[in-house]
């Protein structure tokens, strides 16, 4: 049974395991038969989540990203990416599209997209404890 | 992540490859701004035909490509978008602002 299988994985707050993350989502997803448009999204809903804790969360040294993928029933996969850094002063200010706080290579869409991508997204967050991201995406059963 | 570019006329095209991430953001913005710079075209044209993966790091990408070409007056286009940076460019409203040709399938 593919319902309550789970994984979690913890990794430093480094670039390079932006790719690293996404694709081992990527990975995990596959048993669950997505289409390759769900696993784009899913893809880039991590992408964007794992981004924000290596450029927000821990500005200026690692810190440790804890993400948690479940399978749920009906086909629904359950993300939860965490971190223990700085935390989001105002959680609603910084889902607005284009609110960036980082450099000239963000664009200020991460939470927009994860929103748009996934069937449900809900952003936890305490100043100088850290944030966690939880996101859900229900997969179409295909005939 | 290589670039590969080449100049027909007054029109300049880029091809970007691979992974379009925060990772490597800044390399394809750097890089794409200084192509710009030197060969001052009327017309640029990113081709993402190799570009595998696009998240908002991407959407940076362009938005930075955008400025170098309006400073210099010129048009920015983008072709060969397979369907998940299209999906990212939708969900954003870049392809609102930018002229984008997607991949013949």
């Amino acid at each position: 049974m593919k319902f309550g299988n789970y994984m979690i994985l913890e990794f430093p707050s480094k670039s390079c395991n932006e790719a690293f993350a996404r694709s081992a989502v990527a990975c995990f997803a596959a048993q669950m038969d997505p289409t390759l448009e769900e696993l784009g999204d899913i893809r880039t809903a991590v992408s964007e989540a794992v981004t924000n804790c290596i450029v927000h969360a821990y500005p200026d040294k690692l810190g440790t990203i804890t993400l948690r993928c479940r399978i749920l029933k009906d086909n629904v996969l359950d993300i939860v990416i965490k971190d223990k850094g700085v935390g989001i002063p105002d959680v609603e200010q910084a889902r607005r599209p284009s609110f960036t706080t980082g450099g000239a290579e963000r664009s200020g869409m991460g939470f927009t997209i994860m929103e748009s991508f996934m069937t449900s997204l809900e952003i936890t967050s305490a100043e100088g404890r850290g944030t966690s991201v939880h996101m859900r995406r229900k997969l179409q059963r295909r005939q | 992540m290589h670039f590969t570019s080449f100049q027909e006329g007054d029109k300049l095209t880029i091809a970007l490859t691979g992974e379009i991430d925060h990772h490597c953001a800044k390399a394809y913005i750097q890089v794409i701004a200084a192509k710009i710079e030197t060969y001052m075209p009327e017309i640029c044209v990113l081709d993402f035909r190799d570009v595998t993966f696009v998240d908002s790091s991407g959407i940076a990408v362009v938005i930075n490509a955008l400025r170098s070409m309006s400073q210099i007056e010129g048009k920015l286009l983008l072709t060969g978008i397979s369907p998940q940076p299209m999906r990212v460019f939708r969900a954003s409203g870049l392809d609102k602002l930018v002229e984008i040709r997607e991949a013949v399938s």
